[in-house]
């Protein structure tokens, strides 16, 4: 007997609710994007389970997309990051609020 | 066999996951988020899809985290700093209260929705990189050109951001 | 639990027989070097030195194993074990041998025979990065670090023109499988009188995969992360002892490794030009993992070969040749054989 599909679904809602608990938690700038990262791979795991269960390769095409597009904003994301660091000094979240009055 | 197979993946991700939150150091992070990484691999190849858990390894776990590793290690960010002090109790306890709720609604409609077996299909199962090769040159050629063209524009992009601007004596 | 028992065995044999081999070839090296150096080598344990790989196990493992105080412990001890399990892991793929038939059932000599056996073995390069650059890290040491660091924009600059030279194998063959790779080239011939390897078909990918795999197993030309030993400190600076050895296991494994697929993938694995592929006998099945052998210790010749002779390059004449020779010729012959099989099929 394999396994059901709301098994795999309940795992990645619980990665995903993990990785969002992450992001508002944490004020270390480079965590959060891991949990970011967190967020992406419990959704490619609910794109996968569904391609399984409705037999289509649609899914696993989509979760292809969404790989390339993590690498390409990951590199950009800590790009931002460097840039932040040499002029702010901080990766703290809580540092960065010049925009506010 | 499966099934076991099934929880002690879904044991190490979750594990991972939580110390990839919990850590101050974020180098111990990082490696958590390796390890969740693999899970997730192993759960692909649970779902008989093959090639996406080599991609995985290939594309998350051996280059996106690998630049993470530099930049934490290269900004030297090792050591637990204060950066990450508690934010405050109800902050924590409303997070985790939400997040259960969260998990709890997902976990009760995929619980009552989705029965029934999953729909055959041979050819994606067994062959399954000529399968996604096909799909990807075929139906979803717009979308994998694009996505050159977004991996071309980020490289760009990095490259501009992380140029410091050149002095006099360049 | 027939399969898993067939496979357990298969693993005990390769494993013993890859360790084996990483201890010899620490002793090959050393002779090598000392007949193009126009000398002896070690040869006063055991006839011709035979023994030596025993005596410096019997060294390694009575030496003080040190743990300085001011490193990171759990990352430093978990280091050499994290940079030997991706290079030992890579001959699960590699075919050693065609099929042999073992009381009365036919047994694939293939650890794994896995659907996606190319991209298993990038994947394993590609997590190769790791053990060096924790390594590097958690010695608190900067030279340490900024050593481990080169390592790896160097390893992970060279996986780009590795994976791409695979494509145009991979175009010809039409599959990932290691089996079938070899199988087609045992099975096939060029223009009718060469034997169809893929180093006749593919030269140029050929050659671009022996430059990648030099760069990254570290070996010279491109081994500055270790020769910076000699200048400042590499990233294994703070290891003594078992630690130290492990790296040094891991450097060699993954050399037999890359010399393994350098074989399969474009020299013909077992394939010899006068056995018939479908032939299994006993005989000949030993034969052809004779075969495997042989042209995987010729590699390894060649890899300790061209260390002895070859200057080592500087870190940015690695870089240029990396991302401004290497890649361009990659996409190049990418697209050549696209076009070249396009016509012809």
């Amino acid at each position: 007997m394999s396994v059901p599909i709301s098994y795999y679904l309940l795992l990645s809602a619980i990665l995903f609710t993990i990785g969002v608990a992450g992001v508002l938690t944490r004020r270390n700038v480079i965590v959060i994007f891991m949990c970011i990262e967190l967020m992406l791979n419990a959704v490619n795991l609910t794109f996968v389970a569904f391609a399984r269960q409705l037999g289509q390769g649609d899914g696993q095409v989509f979760v292809f997309f969404v790989m390339a597009v993590a690498a390409a904003e990951v590199a950009v994301g800590l790009a931002i990051i460097i840039a932040l660091f040499r002029n702010r000094e901080t990766i703290d979240v809580g540092e960065v609020n010049l925009l506010k009055w | 066999m499966e099934t076991v197979v099934f929880f002690a993946l879904a044991a190490l991700a979750v594990g991972c996951a939580l110390l990839l939150v919990l850590f101050r150091n974020p180098v111990y992070s990082a490696l958590s988020l390796v390890g969740t990484l693999f899970s997730v691999a192993g759960l692909f190849v649970l779902l008989d899809a093959h090639f996406l858990a080599a991609v995985q390894i290939i594309v998350y776990a051996g280059a996106i985290m690998v630049l993470f590793l530099f930049v934490i290690m290269l900004l030297n960010l090792g050591s637990a700093d204060p950066l990450d002090a508690i934010p405050g109790r109800f902050r924590q306890w409303a997070v985790i209260f939400l997040s259960a709720i969260l998990v709890a609604h997902i976990g009760w409609m995929s619980l009552r929705h989705m029965r029934g077996g999953p729909i055959e299909n041979e050819a994606l199962a067994t062959s399954n990189v000529p399968y996604i090769g096909k799909l990807l040159y075929t139906d979803f050629l717009l979308p994998f050109e694009i996505t050159s063209l977004i991996l071309l524009v980020a490289l760009i992009g990095v490259v501009v951001l992380v140029k410091r601007e050149s002095s006099k004596a360049s | 639990m027939n399969y898993a028992l067939e496979s357990l065995i298969k693993i005990a044999i390769v494993l013993g027989a890859v360790i084996t081999a990483v201890a010899y070839t620490v002793l090959a090296e050393r002779k090598v070097s000392a007949f193009i150096q126009n000398r002896l080598g070690p040869n006063r344990v055991g006839p011709w030195g035979l023994l030596q790989p025993l005596a410096d196990g019997i060294k390694f493992i009575t030496k003080e194993d040190v743990i300085p105080n001011h490193v990171n412990k759990a990352i430093y001890v978990a280091a050499p074990a994290v940079i030997l399990i991706p290079a030992l892991m890579g001959f699960a793929v590699v075919p050693f041998g065609d099929v042999i038939i073992v009381m009365g059932q036919k047994v694939e000599l293939v650890i794994a025979n896995v659907d996606i056996g190319i991209l298993y073995v990038l994947a394993l390069s590609s997590l190769g990065v790791y053990g060096i650059v924790l390594g590097g890290w958690a010695s608190n040491n900067k030279y340490a670090l900024m050593g481990g660091v080169r390592a790896c924009a160097q390893m992970i600059s060279y996986e780009l023109s590795l994976g791409l030279s695979l494509i145009g194998v991979l175009m010809i063959s039409g599959t990932l499988r290691l089996t079938d790779v070899v199988n087609l080239q045992a099975s096939t011939t060029f223009l009718g009188f060469l034997p169809g390897w893929f180093v006749f078909s593919q030269p140029v990918a050929c050659i671009l995969f022996i430059v990648s795999v030099f760069a990254e197993t570290n070996r010279l030309p491109f081994d500055l992360p270790e020769a910076e030993q000699e200048l400042v400190a590499g990233y294994h600076a703070e290891y003594s002892s078992m630690k130290f050895a492990m790296f040094f296991m891991a450097e060699y494994a993954h050399m037999i490794t890359a010399s393994a697929l350098i074989a399969s993938l474009f020299f013909g694995g077992w394939h010899l030009p006068g056995i018939d592929p479908a032939d299994d006998s006993l005989g000949v099945s030993l034969l052809k993992v004779l075969v495997f052998s042989v042209k995987t210790a010729f590699f390894l010749f060649v890899f300790i070969w061209v260390r002895w002779t070859v200057p080592r390059f500087r870190y940015d004449q690695v870089m240029r040749l990396g991302w401004k020779v290497l890649l361009p010729i990659a996409l190049a012959n990418v697209f050549i054989t696209g076009l070249v099989l396009t016509l012809t099929r």
